[in-house]
C-alpha cells in the first residue's frame, strides 16, 4: 500500500469514527420500520386501525427519553391483494434502511409474501393474518406472529356453536387461502361434535349477488350459516339474507368482526356471532391506557379488532432493536426467542415456529357494537339468538 | 324442489336478467347507429350508481327529505350524469374516430372507462371502499309459503321491465326512434333526407348511457352496496349478452341478458359446490352459443337494425 493511500484510509477511518459522535449528542439515530396492511379497499378499516395503532406505538416510543433510537414508520398499502402485497413486501425488504416489518392483515397476502421476507432477510411480525401456514407451513426464521391462527378460531367456533344447540350448518366461504382455510378447520373440528354441514358454497371474494346461493340455503334449512370470508362478503350476504327470507342464525370468522360489518349491515347485523383471537381491549390490564392514548393522538379511524396486535407487534420489534441495535440479523435472534414478553394483548410466547400461543374468544353484535360474549345480553338470556 | 323455492330462484334470475338487459341494450344501440363497441359502458353503470348515492346523500343531508324525494333526486342525478357521460364520450371519443378502424374506438372507450373508474376511486372520499347504499324504497316482503320477495325488489324489477319496454317503444314508435333507425340503416342517406346526424348519434349515446346509469341506481337499491369496481364485470356481461342475443337488434340483447342470468342461477341451483364457477360456466355457454349462432340468436336484418 502506498503511503498516500494509507493516509487516505486513516483519514476516512477518523471521519467514520468522528461522524456518529455529534449526532449521538444532538439527536438519536433514526430506525425505519415498515408497516404493511390493507389501507384501501373493502378491508381498509382493520388496515387503517392497525396502521394507526402501530403509529401510536412509534409516537409513544419517540416521546420516551429513555429510548436509544428515534423510530420512523414507513407504511405500505397491500390492498389485500397477493400481487400488490409481494410488490410492496419486496420494496420494503430490499430497502436496507428498514430493519423490521409489522405485516399483513389479509391471510392471502400474508402467505404470499413469506418467501420474499425470507429471501431478503427482513424480520417481520404478522399482526392480523390468521392462516396457520404463514408460520406453520414453513420454517423461515424471519416470520413471527403475535395473533393466533384460524385453527384456534375454527375449533372454538365448532365447539361453541354446537353447544348453543345448532346442529345443521351451511358454510359460505371465499375461494382465497383465507376462506378455504376457515372452511377446512371448521369442518374438521365440527366432526367430533356431531354437527352436520348440509352445504358448502365456495364463492369469489368480490361476488355481488348471493340470492341464488341463499335461496338454495333456504331450501336446505340449516340452523346456522357460517361465513368464511372478510367484511365485504359478510355485509353482502347479511343484506341479501333478508331479501330472500333466510332466518338462520349467522356466524362469521374474525374477518367480519369489524366496525365496517356493523356499519354496512345496520340493524340486520344484530345478533351475528363472531370469533376472534383477541380479548376485548378493556379486558387487558393496559387496555384503557391504550384507548386513552389512541383517542389523544387524534386518529380518524378506530383501532378496530386487530389494532392492539399491531401495537403489540410494533413494541415487540422496537424492544428487540433497543437491545441489539438496528441490525436485521441480530434483532431477529432476539425476536425468535421471545418468551414471557409483556404486551398489550397479554403475554407473548413464541413456539418453535415463532407463533404466539393464544386462545380465541366469542363475540356477538349487540346494539351496533361487538360485545364480548360472556358480557352480552345474549349470554345473560335477555336477548335470543335466531333459531330455526 | 318445492314450487316456492323454484319461484324464488326464477325471481332471482329475472332480477339479474333485467339489469343485464338494460346494460346490453346500450351496447346494441351504439353498435346499431355507428357500428362501434363502447367499452366504457360498464363504468357508466358505476357512475350512475355513485351519482344517485351522492345526490340522495346530499339532498338528504341539506334538508330532511322523505325517502321518495331523495330517491327521485338520486334517479334524476343518475340519469342526467349518465346521459352527460354518454354524450361526452360520444362527442369527444367516438364521433371523431368513426372513420378509423373499429379497434381504435374500442381501445379509446376502454381507457375512458378506466378513467371514469379511477376518478371515482380517487375522487370520492374513501372511494376505494364499498359504500352502503340507503334503503330508499319501502321495506316489507310478500310471503307465500316458502316464497318471499321484498316489495322493493318487485318495484325494481317492474321498473326495469318498464324501462326496457319503454326504450323499445321509443325506438319503434317515435320520430326520434325513426331518426335512430334511419341513421342505423344508412347514415349518409339519413343526412340527405334532412336528419341531423350528429344530434341523433349523440341522442342515442345519451339514451343508452342513461339506461345504464339507471341500472346502476337500481343495483344500489337492490344490493344496498356499491363499489367503484362493480362496472367491470357488468360491462363484460352486458357486452356478452348483447353479442349472443344479436348486436344491433333490440330484442336480442334482452334475451341475452336473461339467458346469462338464467345460466348463472341454474348453476347454483344444480350444483352448490360449483357456485364459484358460475361465471365461468355462463361465459362458456355464451362461447358455445356464439359458435353456433355467429350473428346472435336474433340475427341482424339490416332493414330492422336500430
Amino acid at each position: 500500500m502506498k503511503p498516500r493511500s494509507r493516509l487516505l484510509l486513516l483519514l476516512s477511518g477518523a471521519l467514520a469514527l468522528a461522524a456518529p459522535l455529534p449526532s449521538a449528542v444532538l439527536a438519536k439515530d433514526t430506525v425505519k420500520l415498515a408497516f404493511i396492511g390493507p389501507l384501501s379497499g373493502g378491508n381498509s378499516a382493520p388496515g387503517l386501525g392497525g396502521r394507526n395503532s402501530a403509529q401510536l406505538a412509534v409516537q409513544l416510543r419517540n416521546a420516551d427519553p429513555a429510548a436509544k433510537y428515534t423510530y420512523e414508520l414507513v407504511t405500505f398499502d397491500d390492498e389485500c391483494k397477493p400481487n400488490v402485497g409481494i410488490q410492496v413486501a419486496t420494496k420494503a425488504a430490499s430497502d436496507n434502511s428498514i430493519i423490521a416489518g409489522i405485516t399483513h392483515y389479509c391471510s392471502a397476502v400474508g402467505i404470499a409474501t413469506v418467501d420474499t421476507y425470507s429471501r431478503f432477510g427482513l424480520p417481520v411480525v404478522v399482526w392480523g393474518a390468521i392462516l396457520p401456514e404463514i408460520t406453520y407451513g414453513n420454517n423461515y426464521r424471519e416470520i413471527h406472529r403475535v395473533n393466533g391462527t384460524m385453527m384456534n378460531e375454527g375449533k372454538l367456533a365448532a365447539e361453541f356453536l354446537t353447544k348453543q344447540g345448532y346442529k345443521k350448518f351451511a358454510v359460505v366461504h371465499d375461494t382465497t387461502d383465507y376462506g378455504k382455510g376457515q372452511n377446512k378447520y371448521f369442518t374438521e373440528y365440527l366432526k367430533p361434535t356431531g354437527g352436520e354441514i348440509v352445504a358448502t358454497f365456495p364463492v369469489s371474494p368480490d361476488q355481488q349477488d348471493f340470492t341464488a346461493e341463499l335461496t338454495r340455503i333456504k331450501e336446505l334449512k340449516p340452523d346456522l350459516i357460517l361465513i368464511g370470508g372478510l367484511t365485504p362478503l359478510g355485509v353482502r350476504l347479511r343484506a341479501q339474507m333478508d331479501r330472500v327470507g333466510v332466518t338462520a342464525q349467522l356466524a362469521g370468522v374474525s374477518g367480519i368482526m369489524t366496525a365496517g360489518f356493523l356499519e354496512g349491515t345496520g340493524a340486520a347485523g344484530e345478533g351475528t356471532i363472531s370469533f376472534h383471537n383477541g380479548a376485548p381491549i378493556s379486558k387487558y390490564p393496559q387496555g384503557q391506557a391504550f384507548l386513552d392514548a389512541y383517542a389523544k393522538a387524534g386518529f380518524r379511524e378506530d383501532p378496530d379488532a386487530y389494532g392492539p396486535f399491531a401495537y403489540s407487534a410494533t413494541n415487540l420489534v422496537m424492544d428487540a432493536i433497543e437491545k441489539t441495535g438496528p441490525d436485521r440479523k441480530k434483532m431477529k435472534e432476539v425476536l425468535n426467542g421471545t418468551k414471557g414478553y409483556k404486551a398489550l394483548v397479554g403475554e407473548i410466547n413464541f413456539d418453535d415456529h415463532r407463533q404466539n400461543i393464544v386462545s380465541a374468544n366469542v363475540y356477538v353484535a349487540q346494539d351496533g357494537k361487538w360485545v364480548y360474549w360472556p358480557d352480552s345480553d345474549y349470554a345473560a338470556g335477555k336477548k335470543k339468538l335466531a333459531k330455526n | 324442489m318445492d314450487i316456492g323455492i323454484l319461484a324464488q330462484q326464477l325471481f332471482n334470475g329475472l332480477m339479474l336478467g333485467v339489469i343485464y338487459a338494460m346494460i346490453a341494450v346500450g351496447f346494441s344501440l351504439f353498435f346499431g347507429v355507428l357500428d362501434v363497441i363502447k367499452f366504457s359502458h360498464g363504468d357508466v353503470v358505476t357512475v350512475g350508481a355513485f351519482s344517485s348515492l351522492g345526490a340522495a346523500a346530499l339532498a338528504g343531508g341539506l334538508v330532511a327529505l322523505p325517502p321518495a324525494l331523495a330517491l327521485a333526486s338520486g334517479i334524476a342525478a343518475a340519469v342526467a350524469i349518465g346521459a352527460l357521460a354518454g354524450v361526452i364520450i360520444g362527442r369527444v371519443l367516438v364521433l371523431p374516430l368513426r372513420h378509423a378502424p373499429g379497434v381504435n374506438v374500442l381501445l379509446a372507450t376502454l381507457m375512458a372507462g378506466t378513467v371514469l373508474r379511477e376518478a371515482i376511486r380517487l375522487g370520492v372520499p374513501n372511494g376505494g371502499n364499498p359504500k352502503p347504499f340507503p334503503a330508499l324504497l319501502p321495506g316489507g316482503a310478500i310471503q307465500a309459503g316458502s316464497f318471499s320477495v321484498g316489495i322493493d325488489s318487485v318495484m325494481i324489477l317492474a321498473t326495469g321491465l318498464l324501462l326496457v319496454l319503454g326504450t323499445h317503444l321509443l325506438i319503434t314508435r317515435t320520430r326520434f326512434g325513426l331518426a335512430i333507425r334511419a341513421v342505423a340503416q344508412d347514415g349518409e342517406v339519413a343526412r340527405l333526407s334532412g336528419i341531423d346526424f350528429q344530434a341523433v348519434v349523440l341522442g342515442t349515446f345519451a339514451l343508452g348511457s342513461a339506461l345504464a346509469a339507471f341500472a346502476g341506481c337500481m343495483l344500489g337499491l337492490y344490493y344496498r352496496e356499491i363499489n367503484f369496481n362493480m362496472g367491470v364485470l357488468l360491462g363484460i356481461i352486458g357486452f356478452a349478452s348483447a353479442v349472443v342475443g344479436g348486436l344491433g337488434s333490440m330484442l336480442g340483447p334482452i334475451i341475452g341478458g336473461f339467458l346469462f342470468a338464467g345460466v348463472q342461477t341454474l348453476v347454483v341451483v344444480a350444483l352448490p359446490i360449483s357456485s364459484a364457477y358460475k361465471d365461468v360456466i355462463a361465459f362458456a355457454v355464451i362461447i358455445i352459443l356464439i359458435a353456433i349462432f355467429p350473428t346472435g340468436l336474433i340475427a341482424e336484418r339490416r332493414s330492422e337494425r336500430v
